[in-house]
């Protein structure tokens, strides 16, 4: 009987791997991010209010952005090398292969926008008060994020415009993330306790923890088919 | 019993039982209507508050039932053709997503057509507008993914796991956009009065509820035979029916 831990540590090693050696992909979500929120006081003109007032949802709403176009990479060159196919013949789950795979990507694509979010706070004149709420619903929010668009990611990956598709299936299950997560960061910069929000977040990650690579499994095994 | 379900999944009986129930369905989807709308239109009262605007309600909220009523039945349609390889059950959820999709749309245009003498805006962000905004949303990605997908085998099994994330995922979003609401407006959005409701105002309502779910039902059937002939264009009995 082949391990299991030893399967999806491999495949964890393989993915990070692979993501290393092609940094400049990497690094593009990241560079989305920032410009986007950047150019929320360009557009919107120089005011600290302003900004201090928008800060939460637009950080979010950016975060939101790049997550998206990061996605396409959890499956599409697996999908294009074969490599994918491989994976769901092997005698292990397909659902924790592919939660396997969810991790990696958010360790490459998720945890980076967390380490930039507080840079990005300053720039929108974001309180103290408000950073270590962003850093907390940026930890429990972007996982969910990646879980949710691993679902999309394997319904579209065999198609050729797969792109706009998946923005379209995946951004109307991204409002309660967004709304609880927002809130929070608001609430925190004017004093309110937010322990509610962070314990709705906590359940939407336990939630698509256990469901969604399920579903994506389900869903790659179509794709595939 | 089990024998007529059985029956009723080959295409070619589906086609036959449903071309005799289509004129039963027609007529009783005319008569309720026009029943529904002469109650709603002619002998329900005017609202002591709203004056006459308020009979957009005889539109709107039978339309935004059905809006999530479509969305299950699709849902519960696909995971038949799914878990039991029925082919007619992927018909009728494919034939289920543009009418969804039609239905929220209406709830959304009279809804804010209803919104604009009450409110005085075309749009607000009341919590049952967006949330019925983000189900036309869902609709439509559905039937992006369904067109995207050339195999109609493969279209059906990727779209009802679609759905059914979807049907998990409605009763959050539409919660979350209730709290997001309440935290980011206040009560200043009158909802519709008291849940108690005049005898006179809700015996039309239910009458046009029931024609629209009546309405439903024949144009799902009249959108699932016409699949059917295209699916099954191939066969014997499309080309006998065609020839005739």
């Amino acid at each position: 009987m082949p391990n299991l831990a030893l399967a999806c540590t491999a495949l964890l090693r393989r993915d990070l791997t692979l993501a290393l050696r092609h940094r400049g992909e990497m690094a593009n979500p990241l560079l989305f991010f920032v410009l986007v929120v950047s150019l929320f006081p360009l557009g919107l003109g120089p005011e600290s209010h302003t900004l201090q007032t928008i800060a939460p949802g637009v950080i979010w709403v950016a975060a939101l952005l790049a997550a998206l176009l990061s996605l396409e990479g959890i499956f599409r060159s697996d999908f294009e090398d074969g490599s994918l196919e491989q994976l769901l013949l092997s005698p292990h789950p397909a659902a924790l292969l592919v939660l396997t795979k969810v991790i990696a990507h958010w360790l490459v694509s998720g945890l980076p926008l967390i380490l930039v979010a507080p840079l990005l706070g300053v720039l929108l004149h974001l309180p103290q008060a408000a950073m270590g709420a962003l850093l907390a619903t940026l930890t429990l929010g972007t996982p969910v994020l990646s879980l949710i668009g691993a679902i999309g990611v394997a319904l579209t990956v065999g198609l050729r415009r797969g792109g706009v598709l998946l923005s379209l299936l995946v951004l109307p299950l991204y409002v309660p993330v967004l709304i609880f997560a927002s809130s929070a960061v608001s609430d925190a910069g004017i004093g309110l306790a937010i322990t509610a929000q962070l314990y709705f977040l906590g359940a939407l990650l336990a939630l698509a923890l256990t469901l969604a690579p399920l579903a994506a499994a389900a869903a790659l095994r179509i794709s595939v088919s | 019993m089990w024998t007529f379900f059985h029956k009723l999944a080959s295409p070619k009986y589906f086609y036959d039982i449903s071309g005799r129930l289509l004129p039963w369905f027609g007529a009783a989807t005319l008569l309720l209507m026009l029943a529904g709308l002469y109650q709603g239109l002619l002998v329900a009262p005017a609202d002591y508050q709203q004056g006459e605007s308020y009979r957009i309600m005889f539109i709107h909220v039978p339309a935004a039932w059905m809006s999530m009523f479509v969305y299950m039945v699709m849902a519960g349609a696909g995971i038949i053709g799914l878990v039991w390889k029925i082919k007619l059950a992927d018909v009728v959820a494919a034939s289920c997503a543009p009418l969804g999709a039609s239905f929220t749309f209406l709830a959304l245009v009279t809804g804010s057509l209803w919104g604009k003498p009450m409110w005085g805006a075309w749009w607000v962000w009341d919590a049952r507008l967006t949330s019925e905004l983000i189900l036309l949303f869902l609709y439509l990605g559905y039937i992006a993914l369904q067109s995207a997908i050339d195999d109609t085998r493969t279209a059906a099994r990727a779209s009802t796991v679609l759905a059914l994330v979807g049907v998990v995922n409605i009763p959050i979003i539409h919660y979350s956009v209730v709290w997001w609401n309440t935290l980011h407006q206040g009560a200043t959005v009158t909802k519709m009065g008291a849940p108690s409701i005049a005898t006179s105002m809700l015996i039309p309502l239910l009458l046009m509820a029931l024609a629209f779910k009546v309405y439903f039902f024949t144009v799902v059937l009249l959108r699932a035979r016409n699949e059917v002939l295209k699916r099954e264009s191939g066969s014997g009995w499309v080309k006998d029916v065609l020839m005739h």
